[in-house]
């Protein structure tokens, strides 16, 4: 632990020294092969020894309510788990359950967001088959991303999601660690001095990320809305060719060729658009949602080193009053900052190492559909018009 | 530019020339046109001599509408305005072929004076599909073209159209023997338009409908094609945008900074290329609306016909009226109801001096009226000859140029495809060095 002089000044808490960092995390963490990559400290994938899946939705009537359940599929060699595989069925309430429960026993981690809960009966069909594939696919990234994290998969709720027969929801596992509520029970009357420069730099990094990714999604938005209006008319503009093909002799073959051709243009248009939409806009929308749980965790830093800050000063006034020693509350304060901010950068760097890899297969696939529709429309006007015209 | 009009031997047919400020009376009448940069008063009255078809002059000299300028003048109102003048410039063939560069013929000619040539010749070879002009406004417009007859695009493609038009005229079998185009291109000299009559054939309905037909197709798509063009440019404008995000994004980045803000400078690329493609997609929307034109054209020949025929109708109904007149007068039967006959009951028959001198005038007409309708029926027929070979020159024409204009416009949709997957790409491998 750091020296006493360094917390009088009231300056912030230095970053812990890498040693404090892997002891904690060698506590937690039962796999030896730890991978010292500087950019993802918690692991590389050869040493992945949990596997799960989200898939195969399937609709539920009751005379209550109708409702939609995934399939969780579960394999692993961790002895925390009795059995090798689990195959379990889950619904998007579960889900949430499971994140509240990640949330509340692990204040110090970045937990991954989950799609929308509540949609608008009106707007939105829930059971449409679109709208069950892209939440799907959420809940799947969001569990995976889950059983990827080292300290998060280890997480006895987890556990419980996975296997359980029946999730019994009321009957809250008892592992509410005292950090955990320490947290809860921060007052409004602790105010941190200041935000170390490193964790400042990560709350404007967030903020401005989410406003571009918010332009990006308005952008998408227009695209779609454009080429919505562009496929109208060239849905008009291909059957005038064919009409006019009707009243020609020679010229009838071209221009029913041309009128093919605007066809397929239109195919691959709605293709298109429909990537957008099912793809693209759900990932982007979920990263901005990432970005307020980020946001989020941030605050509980600074609530629990305000906290710290709180009680150590008024036990420094307290000894220079009374001599009465710094009590030991007020050590654990100190850890427990100390072990918040180096969970938090851990968290970070991995967060932004995944960013990276999801927004470079965001944006190239992106890039592809766009190839594809290009190469889509080019080929029947190579293969088949010219040879027609000829 | 002024001009004059001056009357004439009056006939017994008339015309009226449309869209022009000279807009004539009953009789028939001469026009005077006098060119605009030389204030020359040198009447010549040119007869119109068909030398023997297939030597056009496109053989003979070389044709071609070289710049354009702004001018500003008074007009026939007297009030101040600014057009456009075009350089014709004419070089002979066979000083060409011997390998001298002659420097070559000009004179500056605008819009209108094209449409009086136009005219002339429609007034003059009714049976021929006379090629049109183009656009006199912009019409058929995307919103980003100006609709503006001085903007300097149009002033362009206007002439290039012009240019066309002068050598369609200049290789027409039949058209390019005419005095009065060789005039158009060459002198600086007051032009008369004589006015003949018109012919109408029943042969034509076919011909109508089908020029209707083309018509309605041409002008459906043209504005189809303008509607398309306008949302097309629309989606690749908006990625655009996604230059100017990427960009800012790139600056929180470290690692993702460089693929970002290239990959941003690929999207601008993409924006920016559809201003070329959808210019070069003009050319094609020309090729369409000159045949919508040439579908007028079409039209107009149809219609002239059909007057014409109504006149010979009229013609032998009128001869058919004096006969029976001549009849009443000679046999005193009358069989139908006049107002001579009425005023003869109230007043008294006439003298029969008076029916001798009404009776040889009768006579006379008569003769005049069979001699019409004699001539006219020939002249219609013969016209039907002409008008139904032009028509047939006027399809293969048709067929040849649009089918490629078709192939041309498939090229291009290619090119476009080809350009959207090299951006693309170019992006692709950005993103994927992020």
């Amino acid at each position: 632990s750091t020296q006493e002089a360094g917390l009088t000044n009231g300056t912030p808490v230095e970053t812990s020294s890498p040693a404090s960092v892997s002891s904690l995390f060698n506590r937690l963490q039962l796999d030896d092969d730890l991978d010292a990559d500087s950019r993802d400290p918690y692991g590389c994938t050869e040493t992945r020894d949990l596997f799960v899946t989200v898939d195969d939705p399937k609709k539920h009537v009751s005379t209550m309510e109708t409702y939609i359940t995934y399939r969780v599929s579960t394999k692993t060699t961790r002895i925390e788990f009795d059995l090798p595989e689990y195959c379990v069925r889950r619904r998007y309430q579960d889900f949430d359950w499971l994140r509240i429960k990640l949330e509340d026993s692990q204040p110090t981690h970045l937990i991954p967001p989950l799609p929308e809960k509540f949609v608008m009966k009106g707007v939105v069909d829930r059971f449409s088959e679109e709208f069950v594939e892209t939440r799907m696919k959420a809940l799947d990234k969001f569990l995976k991303r889950v059983a990827d994290h080292p300290v998060l998969s280890f997480n006895p709720h987890l556990n419980a999601f996975l296997s359980a027969k029946d999730l019994n929801k009321r009957q809250g596992l008892a592992l509410l660690t005292k950090v955990g509520e320490s947290v809860k029970h921060v007052a409004g009357g602790y105010k941190m001095r200041a935000r170390p420069p490193e964790f400042c730099a990560m709350g404007e990094y967030l903020d401005t990320f989410s406003q571009k990714l918010g332009t990006i999604d308005r952008i998408a938005q227009r695209i779609l809305k454009e080429q919505s209006e562009y496929l109208t008319e060239l849905r008009e503009y291909g059957t005038l060719y064919s009409s006019w093909a009707g009243s020609e002799e020679e010229l009838r073959r071209p221009l029913e060729g041309v009128a093919g051709c605007v066809t397929t243009c239109c195919t691959g248009l709605e293709d298109l658009s429909e990537n957008m939409s099912q793809d693209f806009l759900p990932v982007l929308r979920e990263y901005i949602l990432y970005i307020e749980s980020m946001k989020n965790v941030l605050r509980k830093r600074d609530l629990s080193q305000a906290e710290y800050e709180g009680r150590l000063e008024a036990a420094v006034l307290r000894k220079q009053e009374d001599r009465t020693p710094i009590p030991m509350e007020v050590e654990k304060c100190q850890d427990k900052v100390e072990c918040f901010n180096a969970d938090l950068k851990a968290d970070w760097e991995r967060w932004q190492s995944n960013k990276r890899q999801d927004f470079k297969q965001l944006l190239t696939g992106m890039a592809d559909k766009n190839i594809n529709y290009y190469e889509k429309v080019m080929q029947p006007v190579i293969n088949d018009t010219l040879t027609r015209f000829k | 530019m002024l001009m004059t009009l001056m009357k004439a031997e009056s006939s017994h047919y008339s015309y009226s020339v449309r869209n022009s400020k000279l807009i004539l009376g009953k009789n028939s009448e001469f026009l005077v046109l006098q060119c605009f940069s030389n204030f020359l008063m040198k009447p010549c009255l040119c007869g119109i001599k068909m030398v023997e078809e297939g030597c056009t002059l496109l053989r003979r000299m070389e044709i071609c509408v070289a710049e354009a300028e702004k001018r500003s003048g008074k007009n026939a109102v007297n009030m101040q305005e600014t057009f456009t003048v075009y350089l014709i410039e004419t070089r002979p063939m066979d000083a060409l072929n011997e390998g001298r560069n002659p420097a070559p013929d000009s004179l500056w000619r605008r819009y209108s004076e094209f449409e009086l040539l136009r005219n002339y010749l429609i007034v003059t070879y009714p049976y021929i599909v006379v090629p049109p002009l183009p656009e006199k406004r912009a019409e058929f417009v995307w919103h980003k073209l100006s609709a503006d007859n001085m903007d300097p695009d149009f002033v362009e493609r206007r002439r290039v159209g012009l240019e066309n038009f002068l050598l369609r005229v200049a290789s027409h079998p039949v058209l390019s023997n005419d005095k009065i185009l060789y005039h158009f291109l060459t002198e600086v000299l007051a032009i008369i338009f004589p006015c003949f009559c018109l012919f109408s054939i029943r042969r034509f309905m076919e011909m109508k409908h089908y020029s209707d037909e083309l018509q309605s197709h041409t002008s459906q798509l043209l504005r189809a094609r303008a509607r398309v063009a306008d949302r097309l440019y629309g989606v690749y404008k908006v990625h655009g945008n996604y230059g100017r995000v990427f960009s800012e994004w790139s600056a929180i980045e470290k690692e993702m900074g460089d693929g970002l803000q290239s990959a941003g400078h690929h999207m601008d690329a993409y924006a920016a290329s559809i201003d070329d493609i959808l210019e070069e997609e003009e050319h094609y929307a020309d090729q369409l609306k000159e045949y919508l034109f040439y579908a007028e054209a079409l039209r107009a020949v149809c219609r002239k016909h059909e007057l014409t025929q109504f006149e010979l109708e009229m013609a032998s109904q009128d001869l058919i009226s004096k006969k029976q007149q001549r009849e009443e007068l000679a046999t005193g039967i009358v069989r139908t109801f006049s107002f001579k006959g009425m005023t003869n009951k109230l007043f008294g028959q006439e003298a029969p001096e008076q029916r001798e001198a009404r009776l040889k005038l009768l006579e006379e007409l008569i003769a005049e009226g069979e001699d019409t309708v004699k001539e006219k029926t020939v002249e219609c027929e013969e016209h039907v000859e002409r008008a139904w070979v032009d028509m047939q020159r006027f399809k293969e024409q048709k067929d040849k140029d649009l089918r490629e204009a078709l192939i041309n416009y498939a090229v291009m949709q290619i090119s476009m495809c080809k350009k959207g997957i090299q951006v693309w790409g170019n992006a692709k491998e950005c993103f994927l060095k992020m």
